[in-house]
């Protein structure tokens, strides 16, 4: 079966890192992971660290880490905004492992009961997790 | 009248000034060339985030769920103004500029009778201000060992920034820069971050509906904080390729000046250099005629 393909676009504040045909993408939603295909329909969803799996029109699949951000998906295409993105074969884990460190230190600094505490409480657990799956790798 | 050992050594060390200015040129152009890659490269996330901002701002709409970031918290007692400069000199007047640009814009606030506070990014800018409103700076970022911007230093800063807007800090928020228009011209500009001024262009309506995956008001205050970070990142890009740009016409200026001293140095030495041969031969000549 030929799928449908559509446009996908992988952005971070720096580049430009992908604009191409592709099948089928994963992407790490806040509220689960989602597989967006061609003429889903039209979503905005902010994105957690992890991991975004794309696999293009040509059936090559490959796999990117991001850090936190949005995605905005129409059924002609999908553009993924992230905060900082890196094809997984260039990951650096000290850099994550810097990441938790800093968002351990934020997390100190934030008196109970704070809704921000909540939020970087949540954005630390992610940070683990994403370390987690990347050890696999 | 200098003695033509003096004019020689005049000679020798504009010489060397002007291998420094050329050096610095061409470093110049180099960097510019990277900086301007570097701001093209940002330009897509930018776009499409106020391309998104806008659309969602209008599902939202002006309801009061809207965040404060946005709507501010109604009022315009004490502005913050984010002074963006270079940490470096020799470029021209594209230090002084901006900060005269945001001088004006202090006295002006002032005159009005609001509350100003500063915050330095560069280190020329707070050189500057620090003369006339060292009171009013509450503090500086130093980005001097930063080799190339990376979003991290400006998302410090943006995180700053919203920190103090969350404990009341301030009421307006504007960054100064420079944007750049080409390598002769940078032009100060200002950019109101709080309340965000809703984005200027209109977005082609896609006409979809959109889902919203947690609600909108909730993306929206996830997005304003981070769309702040953007604008400040862009502003620092722009900048560094203004200073990269001023840097090089300074030095340009500069190289060219040091090739007409020299050149009126040589003329002069060379006078200098004849007129002493033609004595010493008269003095010759006059003694031979003595005998």
């Amino acid at each position: 079966m030929i799928m449908a393909d559509f446009n996908f676009e992988l952005v971070s504040p720096e580049r430009l890192l992908l604009s191409e045909r592709v099948s089928e993408v994963v992407i790490p939603a806040t509220e689960g992971e989602m597989t967006v295909m061609a003429n889903h329909a039209p979503t905005m969803t902010t994105v957690k660290p992890g991991v975004v799996t794309v696999k293009a029109a040509d059936g090559t699949v490959s796999r990117y880490v991001v850090f936190g951000g949005f995605a905005d998906i129409l059924p002609t295409g999908c553009t993924l905004l992230a905060e900082s993105a890196v094809p997984v074969e260039e990951v650096d884990r000290t850099l994550i492992e810097k990441r938790i460190e800093a968002a351990k230190n934020e997390l100190e600094g934030i008196a109970h009961g704070d809704e921000q505490r909540t939020r970087a409480e949540t954005f630390l657990t992610e940070l683990t997790q994403l370390n987690g799956i990347l050890v696999a790798f | 009248m200098p003695s033509l050992k003096d004019l020689k050594n005049r000679i020798a060390s504009v010489k060397a000034t002007q291998k420094i200015t050329k050096a610095m040129k061409m470093v110049a152009a180099a960097k510019l060339r990277r900086a301007q890659e570097a701001a093209e490269a940002a330009r897509p996330y930018s776009q499409r985030m106020s391309a998104v901002l806008s659309n969602i701002a209008q599902a939202v709409g002006s309801d009061d769920s809207a965040p404060r970031l946005m709507t501010g918290n109604g009022r315009d007692e004490t502005h913050l103004l984010v002074v963006c400069t270079a940490e470096r000199g020799l470029c021209g007047g594209f230090n002084s500029q901006i900060a005269r640009f945001a001088r004006d814009h202090v006295r002006n606030l002032l005159a009005e009778g609001k509350a100003v506070k500063i915050i330095c990014v560069g280190k020329k800018g707070f050189d500057i201000l620090r003369r006339e409103f060292a009171s009013l700076i509450i503090d500086r970022v130093d980005l001097r060992e930063v080799k190339k911007i990376g979003f991290e230093n400006a998302d410090q800063i943006g995180k700053k920034i919203i920190g103090l807007f969350e404990k009341d800090e301030f009421d307006v928020c504007t960054l100064f820069y420079s944007e750049f228009k080409s390598v002769i011209s940078q032009v100060p500009t200002t950019l109101q971050l709080i309340p965000a001024a809703a984005p200027a262009e209109a977005v082609a309506d896609t006409g979809a509906i959109y889902e919203y995956e947690p609600d909108a008001g909730e993306i929206l205050s996830d997005l304003i904080p981070r769309n702040i970070s953007v604008q400040v990142f862009r502003a620092l890009l722009e900048n560094v390729a203004g200073e990269m740009g001023a840097k090089m016409s300074a030095m340009d200026n500069a190289t060219r000046n040091a090739g007409e001293m020299i050149n009126k140095l040589t003329l002069s030495y060379n006078r200098q250099r004849q007129a002493q041969i033609t004595k010493e031969l008269i003095e010759i000549i006059s003694g031979a005629e003595a005998l």
